[in-house]
């Protein structure tokens, strides 16, 4: 078991091959009112649910080989490694919990955000059909489950953000997120007694601390941190969870922001929390954070804490209807 | 690495410590959420034969049906066990349970039901879905589908050189315990700083 698996995922040829697209299928952004997204959609989720970022694939690999050799934690970095292989290879959900489904739709003027809503829903329904999503959205008292991953009457779930945006082209960002690491995410209110946290970085530094002290290894760690300082309770969360989709290794455009990020990141992992809280160096991947604006009364920090399996992507329509992955 | 296999005698489950490694094989039964509640609130007697020296695994497959009418298992990693704690060493009791698969650990009541029955909590790796669903060789039986739904289910599997670490055992031992301490008297030095 504690071989060490070397992360080659299937090359880009196998993953178009396999692409429900049709080869050379393209949209006609000309005619926004007739663009269908729904198939487009579900070579989205085909890709998010089985095939895990380039960039957190090479976190875990290198929080991997920080760790002694044949130790617990090296060898369950070493089997997330090879789960990821396997669900790449066979086209399989990385994790049972295909999570909740978020979406980010960003479209120019013309868009129908109604139809677009309706293809999106059609396209998650279709791949729960097809087994690369677990029927997830149940009814909040009775647990009823529709079987489809809708919310048939508030259309709560899947999740789709909409923004009108100044470019030409059509981008749909995903992110599935597992209950177990959305049940260890935390909000707080500055100034916080109980950890001592006053309303500045040092507040935060210690609201950081606290949660993943607390999470321990629950939300399956290594986790990625996404935190929010400021806004208000609503959309402080809604920003510390979109703030995951920056890919790992990327610098913070904030330069103290960034400092803070490797700081934290640095700090965080000797805490000895460690992958699935066995004990280990790499409790966490990456701390990425983003300041915003807030009433002068409410100081929010909000932590959306992502399982290592940070199943995020990025699909992106072009002008010239071609459509491509990151 | 030690190999064992379903059904578990009490004898067995003792010589279990913290930290051993194992891999299991034979016949395990998932159960979550709806579950517990049901076998704690209803005791259902049809479950007693199914469950007596057996391993409740903390799962909610993804499942895949086949044109001839059998299941097989896409996607089955652990769910967070925390959850079942209000339920679980009460059905370890009553159910005679040898050992409970999950992810993230459970609290002082389940380990104080793993000793008094004699029963281990086995960690599995969270997240690794595809490396679980791979070692499920065949699903035998599926209880309560209609009721609870897939993810919710009792689905009863076999398993193959299923992955797993002792992380409670019966003699009081919880590597969480020993994890959560020391990470907190680390997180107090790196508040102060």
């Amino acid at each position: 078991m504690s071989e060490c698996v070397i992360p080659t995922l299937t090359s880009n040829e196998v993953v178009e091959s396999k692409s429900v697209l049709p080869e050379g299928w393209k949209a006609d952004l000309s005619n926004l009112k007739a663009v269908d997204l729904t198939l487009p959609t579900l070579e989205l989720l085909r890709r998010s649910t089985s095939r895990l970022p380039q960039d957190v694939i090479d976190a875990l690999v290198k929080g991997r080989d920080a760790e002694e050799a044949g130790s617990r934690a090296f060898n369950t970095l070493n089997d997330m490694v090879r789960n990821i292989l396997l669900a790449d290879g066979h086209v399989t959900p990385l994790c049972q919990d295909t999570g909740t489904l978020v979406f980010w739709v960003r479209h120019p003027f013309g868009l129908s955000q109604r139809t677009a809503k309706q293809q999106v829903r059609a396209a998650v329904a279709e791949a729960t059909k097809r087994s690369w999503l677990r029927p997830n959205c149940v009814e909040a008292l009775s647990g009823k489950n529709p079987g489809n991953n809708m919310d048939p009457f508030h259309e709560g779930h899947p999740i789709v953000h909409f923004e009108e945006w100044e470019h030409p082209e059509i981008e749909i960002a995903i992110m599935q997120k597992g209950g177990g690491c959305e049940n260890v995410g935390a909000q707080y209110r500055l100034p916080d007694a109980v950890i001592g946290a006053g309303r500045d970085l040092k507040g935060v530094r210690k609201c950081i601390i606290d949660a993943v002290v607390k999470a321990q290894g629950q939300g399956c760690s290594p986790g990625i941190l996404g935190v929010a300082i400021g806004g208000d309770r609503v959309t402080s969360y809604e920003k510390s969870k979109e703030v995951i989709l920056r890919k790992l290794g990327t610098p913070n455009p904030v330069s103290a922001m960034d400092a803070f990020e490797k700081e934290m990141t640095r700090d965080l992992n000797t805490l000895g929390v460690g992958p699935m809280g066995y004990g280990g160096n790499t409790t966490v991947l990456g701390v990425l954070v983003e300041e915003m604006y807030r009433h002068p009364a409410s100081f929010f920090v909000s932590i959306s804490y992502m399982c290592w399996s940070s199943r995020r992507r990025v699909m992106t329509i072009a002008t010239q209807g071609t459509v491509s992955f990151d | 690495m030690i190999r064992l296999t379903t059904p578990i005698t009490e004898a067995q489950v003792r010589q279990l410590k913290v930290g051993d490694e194992v891999l299991l094989n034979g016949r395990i039964v998932l159960s979550r959420d709806m579950g517990h509640k049901y076998m704690k609130e209803q005791k259902p007697e049809w479950l007693k034969p199914i469950l007596e020296n057996m391993v409740i695994y903390h799962c909610g497959p993804v499942v895949k049906k086949h044109e001839d009418g059998h299941w097989s298992f896409v996607a089955a990693g652990p769910t967070t066990s925390i959850r079942e704690e209000p339920y679980q060493a009460e059905v370890i009791e009553t159910y005679k349970v040898r050992g409970v698969i999950g992810k993230g650990g459970m609290g002082k009541k389940t380990s104080e039901g793993l000793q008094k029955t004699g029963a281990v909590y086995l960690h599995a790796t969270g997240g690794a879905g595809s490396l679980l669903a791979e070692r499920v060789k065949r699903v035998v039986d599926v209880k309560m589908l209609e009721e609870f739904g897939s993810p919710e289910a009792f689905w009863i599997v076999e398993v193959e050189d299923f992955p797993l670490v002792v992380t409670m055992d019966s003699h009081g031992g919880s590597l969480h315990e020993i994890v959560l301490a020391e990470s907190q008297a680390r997180a107090k030095v790196l508040m102060a700083e």
